[in-house]
């Protein structure tokens, strides 16, 4: 059966609270989730007030301030702090997003609480094993296939087929999306996701590509592509605003559409 | 931290690389079916609903000769059967999908399915004999 409680040695237990910082004007509780795999514990919630006038308005400015100022052990990823690298990918106040991209004051009810992305396994702290979801985006061969001789120059294509794209190809991969899903949540090891899945239907929807059929047998599953139920936290959590449940119902309506 | 091969317990590292543990056996080519199947009977059910209800109403506290005078009409009857196939048949989709989502363990899960199938055959059967046995008037 599907695991709805966490192991014995992921049971979160009480954390460090770090002191306020000295002379701040105005400070944010941050509640931050901690596990180091080296030394054996439990993970913990530490507690670390942020000097809100020295930092940053996003929360990954209030990440960024606690590592500099506090714990420098306090281990996430972030690259480039715009929301188009999707490093910095973490549940924040309950939701799954971009700390770069969420303001602290957009945290309402006190602390900002800080957890990594739901139900993958933890490496450090805030940063989750994404091999698996990493694997599942070289499953659906996210690349221009064609069997046509290459033409001199780009492969063409018009004006509409291009607009087709819209609403696919900013995907980030983030994972929030598929981070965010029960279906995904119970059967990650065969369930592509949403985001592998927005990403399957771009490349099936590119009007230069050949091998759109091939795709969809490569999809056609009752795990691969059909645990979606339309739960829709997928297009709840993605920082980009896209939705990826309406790209995973466009490849139903495909498969269906070349059976009938 | 790995995956283990048959669910996504960490508890057991695999040696398989990520790719050929996605890829494992394959795509089945199925799934389609019962996906469209289970629009078409969730339509079929909306439809029937109504003139089902109207059906049932008409029979509440009523004696078994009028249920069998009522469903003599051809039909009502049909109506009746074509209810309990579809319903029968959305819910052997639907069960399955559920024990596909939490039930992990291989073994397990063919046994659930397969009474499953069981199931929901033998109260379609049960329902449509019913309701034959009724409106023939035997």
């Amino acid at each position: 059966m599907v695991e709805f409680a966490l192991p014995k040695n992921s049971k979160i237990t009480g954390g460090k609270i770090w002191p306020k910082p000295a002379g701040a004007a105005e400070v944010r509780e941050f509640r931050v989730y901690r596990w180091n795999p080296d030394d054996g514990k439990n993970p913990s919630v530490d507690t670390y007030y942020v000097d809100t006038n020295d930092c940053g308005p996003m929360v990954l400015d209030g990440l960024i301030w606690i590592k500099n100022n506090i714990d420098p052990s306090l281990t996430f990823r972030r690259s480039c702090r715009e929301g188009v690298c999707g490093s910095c990918a973490m549940n924040i106040d309950g939701q799954n997003t971009l700390a770069c991209t969420r303001s602290m004051h957009d945290v309402k009810d006190g602390a900002v609480k800080i957890n990594p992305l739901p139900h993958q396994p933890v490496v450090k702290d805030l940063v989750p094993d994404l091999t698996n979801f990493y694997a599942q985006y070289a499953s659906i061969e996210p690349w221009l296939k064609t069997t046509s001789p290459t033409p001199q120059k780009e492969w063409r294509q018009s004006h509409e087929d291009r607009e087709k794209l819209d609403g696919l190809y900013e995907c980030i991969l983030c994972a929030c999306c598929s981070t965010s899903c029960p279906s995904y949540w119970w059967n990650s090891e065969r369930y592509l996701g949403p985001a592998a899945l927005l990403q399957a239907n771009r490349w099936v929807s590119d009007s230069r590509d050949e091998a759109t059929g091939e795709r969809l047998d490569n999809l056609e599953d009752p795990f691969r592509l059909y645990r979606c139920h339309t739960i829709l936290n997928c297009a709840k959590a993605c920082p980009k605003g896209l939705n990826p449940a309406e790209a995973i119902a466009e490849l139903k309506l495909k498969m269906v559409e070349r059976q009938i | 931290m790995s995956f283990d091969e048959s669910h996504g317990s960490p508890k057991r590292p695999s040696m398989r690389t990520p790719l050929g543990r996605v890829r494992n056996l394959g795509a089945a080519h199925s799934g389609t079916s019962d996906f469209w199947r289970q629009r078409i009977t969730g339509v079929a059910m909306t439809l029937l609903m109504i003139p089902v209800l109207v059906i049932i109403m008409m029979l509440l506290g009523r004696n078994q000769v009028y249920a069998a005078q009522t469903l003599s009409s051809i039909p009502v009857a049909v109506i009746l059967l074509l209810f309990i196939l579809a319903s029968a048949w959305h819910m052997k989709i639907g069960m399955q999908v559920v024990i596909e989502d939490y039930i992990h363990n291989e073994k397990l899960k063919l046994v659930s399915i397969m009474l499953n199938n069981f199931f929901s055959s033998a109260v379609a059967l049960a329902s449509t004999y019913a309701i034959l046995k009724l409106s023939s008037g035997v």
